[in-house]
């Protein structure tokens, strides 16, 4: 997993709420045995014309021009700004590698479905929940400044506003476990294993205790 | 010191470790599928992992799965998507290479997975049951804490045995009273999404209690639970009971003689405390509650079938009246419409959350007698199992259907997400029991209007949404 420390990129708005993970990937994309390339369909339906297929020539597809992710203002994009109860429905993790594979490697929002918050720390996504007065805030900025960017700093658990004139700070909260495993690009099972010997103790004594859960 | 709840009674007693906050959750049952378990195998192959243990594992494939006859009976052969046939294909390659316990596509127990773990007995009360889908919060209906996960999660799970989670709050919602006549449990679940929202629920665990939950089958409660994360809920569960034993008993997984007896002794325990203290509490008047028809594109935008379609104008939260002017739009729909006008193309019974015997006898007692209207252009029923179909099979239910001009198919998650062939064209209305009403969720473009199996039957006679208490019901 990639780590995680600081990141500065540019803010796509994506001014909806309850966006659901069936709208991040459209199920005939979850069909792949694969972990990437789910990129070029991130939001496929509101991104192109027509429905798309596995393995059709993505960049050869009409798009549909307003949608945020087609306009030239938000090219290169990396800190995806979102509203309430973002990646709400499926647990698809497929809904992750997408915005992954696209290039995102952060989402703000007021809320996220949990499912979809728990998915984004096992892939080096750094989901952040802002106040809803400051993603408007947020909002407005991006659609009034042209490149607008921002800087995430998981250390500091700080996201960071910089124009010429000034430096605003605002703070996030972070899990301290996952915290630690996004700055370091830890993967989990291996820190899991370290206790394996819990993990038998625990199964040892609970067939004696309840053995009609191990059959 | 005030008491437990249900939920965390089973939490802390599949706790391993603790640390800050953080536990390793023992996991008792995995339930796997094609879709979300590839990946999860590929990452166990590249860091030369085992399993921790083989038999916590069921698999099945039914998320790509054809439901027409003429592609069933010759495994993966019928599927004519080569991408999903790879998919399915791997899943059998895997539980092959490591021996785990799958019910192939030919096996009669072979379902959708939510139905088949219940109804093999693999999911039982206490139990911590996940899966690589949303809808695992079904299970909690025994008592148990089911909840889904992602595929890393599923990874974890295969390789540990175990979850890295934070302990969630206590929510309760409890159904006070008796429903009406002809209200069932999608009614009673979909009027608590309707009111909590649909990230009422995130971050809790929803225990459902109150007299109009416990009356409920254990095919309502199932439907039900399933829906919790409709509600925002990772998990959902309902208190042990008679009726949990009762169904659980004489399963192929379900423990036999003197386990048996142990296992019921402490099945006992299983209900929050009368003294447990939940974070939430929602309480909602049973009587209260009248069949229910989503109108938009999320399932909190659900109503009576009496109403009418909100008016984007008469919302005066900025952000809420554009939802619903966005969602009148994709649906179709002007606002001030009566539900019950709206007039449907295709119907859909099945899916995890209603295609087990109950629900194949509630459509079937509507639908018994009568002829799909001629504006309805496919009318279908996939039952959610091999065995729920033969059950609907011996009791004649298929032949009601069929007589009436419904297809009967093969079980699978069929058009509840349109992975397989079953699909909404663009613009396509349907009456549908399954559980999300998304954009595109169905077929790009497609409509869904989740509602009750009883309901949707109604909607296939009348060719519209139609109170299904209005109608006269057949013995079946």
């Amino acid at each position: 997993m990639e780590k995680f420390t600081v990141h500065k990129g540019l803010v796509i708005p994506l001014d909806r709420s309850n966006v659901d993970t069936d709208a991040i990937i459209p199920k005939q994309y979850l069909k792949s045995i694969s972990r990437t390339g789910f990129g070029p369909t991130l939001f496929d339906d509101w991104r192109y014309e027509k429905t798309g297929e596995p393995g059709m020539d993505h960049s050869k597809r009409a798009l549909k021009k307003d949608f945020v992710l087609n306009q030239p203002r938000y090219q290169g994009g990396s800190i995806l700004l979102a509203r309430e109860n973002f990646g709400c429905g499926s647990s698809r993790e497929h809904a992750v590698w997408a915005l992954e594979d696209y290039g995102i490697r952060a989402v703000i929002a007021p809320s996220f479905a949990d499912i979809f918050y728990n998915n984004c720390f096992k892939n080096g996504i750094l989901p952040i929940v802002l106040s809803e007065e400051k993603v408007d805030s947020l909002f407005s900025e991006t659609e009034m400044m042209e490149g607008y960017s921002l800087t995430i700093d998981l250390e500091k658990q700080q996201v960071i506003e910089k124009d010429d004139l000034h430096t605003e700070a605002t703070s996030f909260e972070v899990d301290p476990v996952r915290k630690h495993c996004l700055l370091n690009g830890l993967d989990d099972i291996g820190l899991t294993l370290q206790h394996a010997d819990e993990i038998k103790a625990y199964e040892e004594k609970r067939k004696q205790t309840a053995p009609w859960l191990f059959s | 010191m005030s008491g437990k709840t249900l939920y965390d009674k089973i939490f802390d007693s599949h706790v391993v470790r603790e640390e800050d906050g953080t536990s390793l959750l023992y996991i008792d049952r995995h339930l796997v599928h094609e879709v979300t378990s590839p990946q999860a195998f590929e990452g166990l192959r590249l860091a030369n992992r085992d399993l921790w243990r083989t038999n916590s594992i069921v698999a099945v494939p039914d998320h790509n799965v054809p439901t027409t006859k003429a592609n069933r009976g010759n495994g993966t052969a019928g599927i004519s998507d080569p991408v999903a046939k790879i998919q399915v294909e791997t899943l059998n390659k895997n539980c092959e290479e490591y021996k785990i316990n799958e019910f192939l596509m030919d096996d009669i127990r072979q379902g959708i997975v939510h139905v088949i773990g219940p109804e093999q007995g693999a999911t039982l009360p206490g139990m911590t049951v996940v899966c690589g889908d949303s809808h695992t919060s079904t299970h909690g209906a025994f008592g148990a804490l089911a909840h889904g996960i992602g595929t890393s999660e599923v990874e974890h799970v295969m390789a540990t045995q175990c979850l890295i989670q934070k302990k969630m709050k206590n929510m309760l919602v409890s159904v006070d009273g008796k429903v009406g006549p002809g209200v069932t449990a999608k009614d009673i679940v979909l009027a608590i999404i309707g009111e909590i929202g649909t990230a009422g629920g995130t971050g809790c665990a929803i225990e459902f209690a109150g007299e109009a939950i416990m009356d409920l089958s254990m095919e309502g409660r199932m439907t039900v639970c399933n829906m919790a994360i409709e509600g925002g809920a990772r998990a959902g569960m309902i208190a042990v009971d008679q009726k949990t034993i009762d169904y659980v008993k004489g399963r192929p997984y379900a423990p036999t003689g003197e386990t048996w007896d142990k296992a019921v002794e402490a099945w006992q325990d299983l209900k929050s405390d009368d003294d447990a203290e939940f974070d939430e509490i929602v309480r909602i008047h049973a009587g209260s509650i009248e069949p229910q028809v989503t109108w938009g594109t999320s399932p909190e935008m659900v109503l009576s079938v009496n109403a009418k379609v909100p008016d984007p104008a008469a919302e005066d939260d900025a952000v809420k009246s554009q939802g619903i002017a966005s969602a009148l739009k994709y649906m179709g729909l002007e606002a001030g419409q009566s539900i019950n006008e709206i007039a449907v193309d295709k119907i859909f019974i099945g899916s995890c959350t209603n295609s087990r015997i109950e629900d194949m006898r509630e459509a079937a007692s509507v639908v018994k007698g009568h002829k799909v209207a001629d504006n309805v252009t496919l009318a279908m029923v996939v039952p959610g199992s091999g065995l729920v179909k033969k059950q609907a099979e011996d009791e004649g239910l298929d032949t009601i259907f069929t007589d009436a001009g419904f297809e009967w198919r093969e079980p699978g998650c069929s058009m509840c997400l349109a992975m397989n062939a079953d699909k909404l064209e663009p613009g396509e209305r349907c009456a549908s029991t399954s559980n999300r009403n998304f954009e595109g969720r169905q077929g790009q473009a497609g409509r869904t209007h989740l509602v009750s199996p009883a309901m949707a039957a109604a909607a296939a006679i009348n060719g519209h949404f139609t109170d299904v208490r209005d109608l006269e019901r057949a013995e079946v």
